[in-house]
């Protein structure tokens, strides 16, 4: 399913922006509830939003763009959170991020072209003692070494065909 | 401890702070539950489930009252043992005890074990002992008893006087006397007033915050009530970090919960204190842990901060006066109120009071959350504490403070940490990240890492944080690929300088510290890669060769089992070879060798 492909399911976002007053302070709240949803912030969530609490539509892109949690982009089915803390960094997290590449020809920030997997950098989970970790979606992978990595590709489906070169 | 337990029933807490839950503690509580609710056992049984307990390295946790037995990485398979074994018939089961690895002993208690003999827990002083969303374990341990004392006996002046008297300073990193910072917003004449908490703890290696917002949320509450009292709020924001869902869902347990006993809300306890918590969570901005930028987040905005020619204090949240501590600060509150100011002061040095929480975290054997007082050398946290350096190899350096701290050689181990000697030392106390670094960290990529984060992190709204940044970042950029000058060093020390005196906020001016520290203390580093070409660490690829130690390779193979790309080849028990065109750098193979054979040229 391509990115084009998606229909944006409105009255979802109506239900979900009923939540709240339209007030601008609630701009933040409304933008999360509907990536919780969507994966992603679509464009009709913004609209809506800026719609509800009476702003420009470039005030609430400034917003969806400014803070790190925003998507504009729908993620994979995957989505690898590499946790690039100081930790995570100083054992290797950056092998990842080009084991990653390397597997699924795929940088932070990206989605493979089948939407299946995806991969973004946080900048820490807090899971120090589990150096370097990885999420796939809310799955927390601990002390992920270099060939752990492609063992972890594959339990989610990924280098079907690939062969041991 | 669990006054409600007679000695005939057993308490068991599963630790399910971060670490534990991604080492499965949660299927170990659950299967638990399930196997004694169809096991006949004699005595009582009561499970809950606690917050982080702070020993991430030795999880799944799981702790047995009254008889304090510690299991450590407990699995769903010793469950039917524990249950077989420790409550039928109170049988300790040793291989699930903690081993000294120096003595080789098995330590039955978590209190008898180094990592947390040196420990003061006072900010930690919940965690791991109560369920974090039940108000009555909190209130079993004097939760709520320091709010019932000043609305009774104390006058807001009184509540001011003593947290002054106390010496707390603010444990986000500023070091602000909180005291002070309190009588200066009471003094203030509008109203409304308001009291954040502020939870956006953001410096990458640090989670303390996280810790106590999941596992003790109801002493932030109650901190925060305290405050409300003082200085005459209405309302409170608990400003919580995007990525912290488990601190989110517990912080807002435990606000209904103090709602329903008349805690919060209108006319608490009968007096005429009204004041209500809201929760707000942060979109990922680490500029947000900037107050004046929180502010402008909670208001809707998006989060740059502004100068502070009139504080927060004065002018805050919708332009009315404002407190805004740190989480840690908040936990510290209560304690004050019930033990009194002369008691918190007794800790601690003459500057700084009390005790502070560190994770302690990187190349270190017991890595997680450790509290110790003020004073405390870095020697003992990481060495009598962390247990040493992982796989004794050799100390380099510890990073505090964050990316706004710096890094710290060997040769100040022995460096009393408080906020005035870390300062002293060109890094800061930060919120309290301890990341330790080995001779495998590169202290050149270390600080492109953290200059990295902070362009990243830059709300770019004034030309020195933003483009001093940025030239940092390609300079560090060019010598960690081997394109290094000299000159290099000047224009980086004197871009530096230019930030420090000229940015807006604290994050510009402290922004320089990573590579300030390093030119500093590891200035010998830089000129490797600049004048040898060489990455000693061998962590900068385009400068890094491994080769193997055929004098100190036994021929394991477990360097060529773990290669992900099959570049190492040998005979069993002969030395092996690294192929460099299939070579990588990962490093794997060094962390794998258990012999240090493989060396970096």
């Amino acid at each position: 399913m391509s990115a084009n492909a998606r229909q944006v399911d409105v009255e979802k976002i109506v239900e979900i922006l009923d939540n709240y007053p339209g007030e601008k302070r609630y701009i933040m709240a409304m933008m999360q509830d509907i990536q919780g949803e969507f994966k992603y912030l679509p464009r009709e969530g913004l609209e809506t939003i800026a719609s509800r609490a009476d702003v420009p539509l470039s005030r609430v892109y400034s917003m969806a763009t400014f803070y790190k949690a925003f998507s504009l982009v729908p993620k994979g089915r995957i989505n690898f959170k590499v946790c690039d803390g100081t930790a995570c960094h100083i054992k290797g997290s950056n092998v990842l991020i080009d084991q990653i590449y390397k597997h699924l020809g795929i940088k932070p920030g990206e989605t493979t072209a089948d939407g299946e997997f995806s991969i973004e950098t946080v900048n820490c989970l807090g899971a120090c003692a589990l150096a370097p970790a990885l999420v796939a979606n809310e799955k927390v992978h601990p002390k992920v070494t270099s060939s752990g990595i492609i063992e972890i590709i594959k339990s989610y489906g990924g280098l079907a065909d690939a062969t041991d070169d | 401890m669990q006054q409600t337990i007679d000695l005939d029933s057993r308490m068991i807490l599963v630790c399910c702070g971060t670490g534990c839950l991604a080492n499965g503690s949660m299927e170990v509580y659950q299967a638990l539950r399930q196997q004694l609710s169809t096991t006949e056992v004699q005595v009582k049984t009561y499970t809950k489930t606690t917050g982080c307990n702070g020993w991430c390295e030795k999880g799944p946790l799981v702790k047995i009252m009254p008889d304090d037995i510690t299991y450590c990485q407990v699995k769903v398979k010793d469950v039917s043992e524990i249950i077989a074994k420790t409550l039928q018939t109170g049988e300790i089961i040793n291989r699930l005890l903690y081993r000294d690895p120096k003595t080789k002993k098995r330590i039955k208690s978590h209190h008898e074990i180094e990592f947390y003999k040196k420990q003061h827990k006072i900010a930690l002083r919940n965690i791991g002992e109560i369920d974090p969303a039940s108000i009555e374990d909190y209130i079993e341990r004097d939760g709520y008893k320091a709010m019932g004392k000043i609305l009774s006996e104390m006058t807001p002046t009184q509540v001011i006087e003593e947290v002054i008297k106390s010496g707390l300073r603010g444990r986000g990193g500023g070091g602000f006397p909180t005291g002070l910072k309190w009588k200066a917003c009471a003094d203030a004449t509008a109203s409304p007033r308001y009291v954040i908490c502020n939870g956006d703890e953001g410096d990458p290696g640090a989670f303390m915050d996280r810790s106590i917002m999941e596992g003790d949320p109801h002493t932030v509450i109650e901190g925060m009530i305290i405050c409300a009292y003082a200085i005459g709020a209405s309302a409170g924001y608990i400003y919580v970090r995007d990525e912290y869902s488990l601190a989110v869902k517990n912080l807002a347990i435990a606000i209904n919960n103090a709602r329903s006993r008349g805690y919060l809300g209108q006319g608490i306890l009968g007096s005429a204190l009204s004041f209500d918590i809201e929760i707000v969570r942060g979109g990922g901005a680490f500029v947000c842990g900037e107050e004046t930028a929180l502010i402008a987040s909670i208001e809707g905005n998006v989060g740059e901060p502004r100068d502070k020619y009139v504080f927060p204090t004065e002018k805050g949240l919708w332009g009315k006066p404002t407190i805004i501590n740190n989480v840690e600060t908040w936990a510290n509150i209560p304690v004050i109120i019930n033990g009194g100011a002369q008691e918190f002061a007794a800790v601690g040095t003459e500057g700084s009071k009390g005790t502070k929480v560190f994770s302690l975290v990187g190349k270190v054997n017991n890595t997680g959350l450790v509290e110790v007082p003020m004073g405390t050398t870095l020697r003992e946290i990481i060495y009598d504490i962390g247990g040493g350096i992982q796989g004794g190899r050799k100390f380099k350096a510890v990073q505090t403070g964050g990316p706004s701290g710096g890094c710290i050689p060997d040769t100040m181990l022995d460096l009393q940490v408080d906020f005035d000697t870390l300062t002293r030392a060109g890094s800061m106390m930060g919120s309290g990240g301890l990341i330790v670094m080995d001779d495998r960290t590169c202290m050149v990529e270390i600080a492109r890492y953290y200059v990295n984060f902070l362009a990243g992190e830059s709300c770019g709204k004034c030309t020195p944080c933003r483009e001093g940044l940025k030239a940092l970042r390609e300079t560090l950029e060019a010598i960690c690929e081997g394109k290094g000058k000299v000159e290099h060093l000047a224009f980086m020390q004197d871009i530096a300088e230019t930030m420090q005196t000229a940015s807006l906020c604290a994050l510009g001016r402290t922004a320089a510290n990573p590579v300030l520290s390093t030119l500093n203390y590891f200035r010998d580093e830089y000129l490797a890669h600049i004048n040898e070409g060489r990455c000693p660490a061998g962590v900068c690829r385009d400068l890094t060769e491994f080769y193997i130690d055929a004098e100190l390779c036994t021929g394991c193979g477990l360097c060529s089992k773990n290669c992900p790309v099959d570049g190492i080849s040998g005979e069993k028990k002969e030395p092996h070879v690294i192929d460099q065109e299939k070579c990588i750098r990962c490093g794997e193979c060094v962390n794998q060798c258990k012999f240090n054979a493989i060396k970096v040229r």
